[in-house]
């Protein structure tokens, strides 16, 4: 048994078609797709190859202009939070080693920082000529104070072009109840949650020690973002909130089984400052395609809410997650994704008893800064089959997304660490 | 690879002496059917979990990583009958840890459950999932709820 590897039959292809690559390119970096492109399905002329497995819980990641990648880890593993990793020259990368002594999500670079957040702060480190941290144990303080609860305690962070920090801070509760989860319990008037969470701050990313008072609430009423990315054609912030849960739980006279799994959708919002997008008071109907009260503020299911609240400019179905958004602006992928957003959907608990949904990477497609036509699903199978999908018992959860320089797209997985990276074409001719 | 080889080799060994010591099924259904009262607990049990429970713990019992506590084979449900008749009853605010694994959702109070219900929802869960262990019986329930007030 032991001397039969089926490792070493999928290293003969792998090894061939490594080969032909190196001889058609002699200096251009081979970038070889794994033979089964890393159990993911994807578009006809993608492929994909596995990078690197962590065995961390890997959420967002960053990808220097010199190829280093830095992924956050949720939790610190062997004392580092964040994890280095080299690239090879066959497009994997090796884990050369990490820093920083705290768990949380957001990892962003810009303009040679590193950002990188906890679930109380963001810090900074500035990056070298080679995309290197200098000096991986004094990162400067840019953020401190934030709340968190025992929920939506993640910090997602990016920049926009003027020196600005987003930071969302989600809502320490499902729908604001004054017992929250509670079967029948009503919305607490005037949400408490929204004076220091439930929104996206505005800070400056390049001052130190910012608490709140030295911020701006910039959007309220988001329940919680965990996927944000700049708009670089609009200038403009875009957000994916993960909307609330178990309609069906708390208000069974009102809704069914069916309707609490569909509802409410996962929303893209284009925000602008000051808006509101409604949460606790609304959530969005998909089917309906309205904002509707909500049942904790007086709503009964069929009411649509009064109020001015912010139109989410796409729905995707409910409960899936989206933990990951990236506007692409690589060359790399084919010209109907320049501009385009890849949204990484962790994937869904809160739809049982129907099947789980989710765990993969979607595309939406955008025409001048917005979105046009219906989105697709781009990368599938994470969860490892359809019947681990409807269990929810996913191998891996497509938690973060980054472009490379060359504009491969990498993907990070919080259940076993694994990095994907997916280029195009998958075949060089 | 030969790792995992070998990984799967010692599962599946596992899993077929699991199978052997679970030949004798019959009788352990033998001595459910002997027990009417138990059975007509569990089916009730069940009835509640899917009303009550499954969102968050799911179908399996597995829960969600990071969230929603897993009900199998943890100290939590197998242990205490009392302190696990108690989260039901009162929620369970603070995160909990399970074999390296922090779960932080916070568990609603379910007291609106009646004492047949608790027993019938814990029964179940203590005897599915692959757990096995002692039916909760309503008196049990009663007392947890009388320290509530």
């Amino acid at each position: 048994m032991k001397t039969f590897s089926p490792r070493l039959l999928l290293a003969v292809p792998a090894l061939a078609a490594g080969l032909a690559l190196v001889a058609s390119r002699p200096t251009a970096p081979t970038i070889a797709p794994d033979p089964d492109n890393a159990g993911l399905k994807l578009p006809a002329g993608f492929g994909a190859l596995k990078v690197a497995e962590t065995g961390g819980k890997a959420r967002h990641l960053a990808v220097t202009p010199q190829g280093v990648i830095y992924v956050k880890l949720n939790k610190v593993k062997d004392g580092k939070g964040i994890l280095v990793l080299h690239p090879q020259a066959n497009g994997k990368a090796t884990v050369t080693g990490g820093f920083g002594d705290y768990g949380g999500t957001g990892m962003y670079e810009k303009n040679g920082y590193l950002y990188a957040s906890s679930d109380y702060a963001v810090y900074r480190y500035k990056l070298d000529a080679k995309g290197e941290v200098a000096n991986p144990s004094k990162p400067e303080l840019l953020v401190r104070g934030l709340k968190v609860g025992s929920q939506h305690e993640s910090k997602s962070i990016v920049l926009d072009n003027a020196d600005n920090l987003y930071v969302n801070v989600g809502a320490y509760a499902n729908a604001c109840q004054e017992q929250d989860r509670t079967r029948g319990s009503k919305g607490i008037p005037n949400c408490p949650i929204l004076d220091s969470a439930g929104g996206i701050w505005q800070f400056k990313a390049d001052k130190l020690n910012q608490r709140y008072p030295q911020g701006t609430r910039y959007a309220t009423g988001l329940r919680n973002v965990v996927g944000l990315d700049w708009n670089q054609q609009d200038n403009q912030l875009f957000v994916m909130q993960h909307g609330r849960d178990q309609l069906q739980d708390n208000w069974p006279a009102l809704y069914s089984n069916e309707q609490s799994a569909q509802l409410p959708a996962e929303c893209l919002y284009a925000l602008k400052p000051g808006v509101n997008a409604g949460w606790p008071y609304t959530y969005f109907d998909p089917q309906r395609k309205e904002i509707m009260q909500g049942p904790e503020y007086g709503g009964d299911g069929k009411t649509p809410a009064k109020g001015d609240y912010l139109a989410p400019l796409a729905a995707y179905p409910a409960h899936m997650a989206p933990n990951a958004l990236l506007f692409y602006t690589g060359t790399m992928f084919p010209a109907k994704y320049r501009n385009g957003a890849f949204i990484a959907f962790h994937g869904s608990w809160n739809r049982a008893p129907e099947s789980q949904a989710g765990y993969y990477v979607v595309f939406q497609p955008f025409k001048d800064g917005k979105p046009s036509g219906q989105w697709e699903v781009f990368a599938d199978n994470f969860s490892g089959s359809p019947a681990k999908t409807a269990s929810g018992r996913a191998d891996h959860r497509p938690c973060g997304l980054a472009q490379g320089p060359d504009g491969s797209l990498y993907v990070s997985d919080d259940t076993k660490g694994t990095i994907y990276r997916i280029v195009y074409p998958a075949k060089k001719s | 690879m030969s790792k995992q080889i070998l990984l799967n080799i010692a599962l599946a060994f596992c899993t077929l002496s699991l199978q052997a010591q679970q030949r004798p099924t019959p009788k352990a259904k033998a001595k459910i059917a002997a027990n009417p009262a138990l059975t007509a607990s569990l089916t009730r049990g069940a009835v509640v979990y899917k009303n009550v429970c499954i969102t968050c713990h799911m179908a399996d019992g597995g829960g969600v990583p990071n969230i929603n506590p897993p009900l199998t084979k943890t100290e939590y449900v197998l242990g205490d009958k009392a302190r696990l008749t108690h989260i039901v009853l009162a929620g369970l605010a603070e995160p909990i840890e399970i074999d390296g694994n922090d779960y932080k959702q916070h568990m609603p109070a379910q007291a609106y459950l009646t004492d047949q219900q608790v027993a019938d929802v814990l029964t179940y869960v203590r005897n599915n999932f692959g757990n096995k262990a002692s039916a909760v019986q309503v008196a049990e329930v009663k007392a947890v709820r009388a320290t509530l007030k």
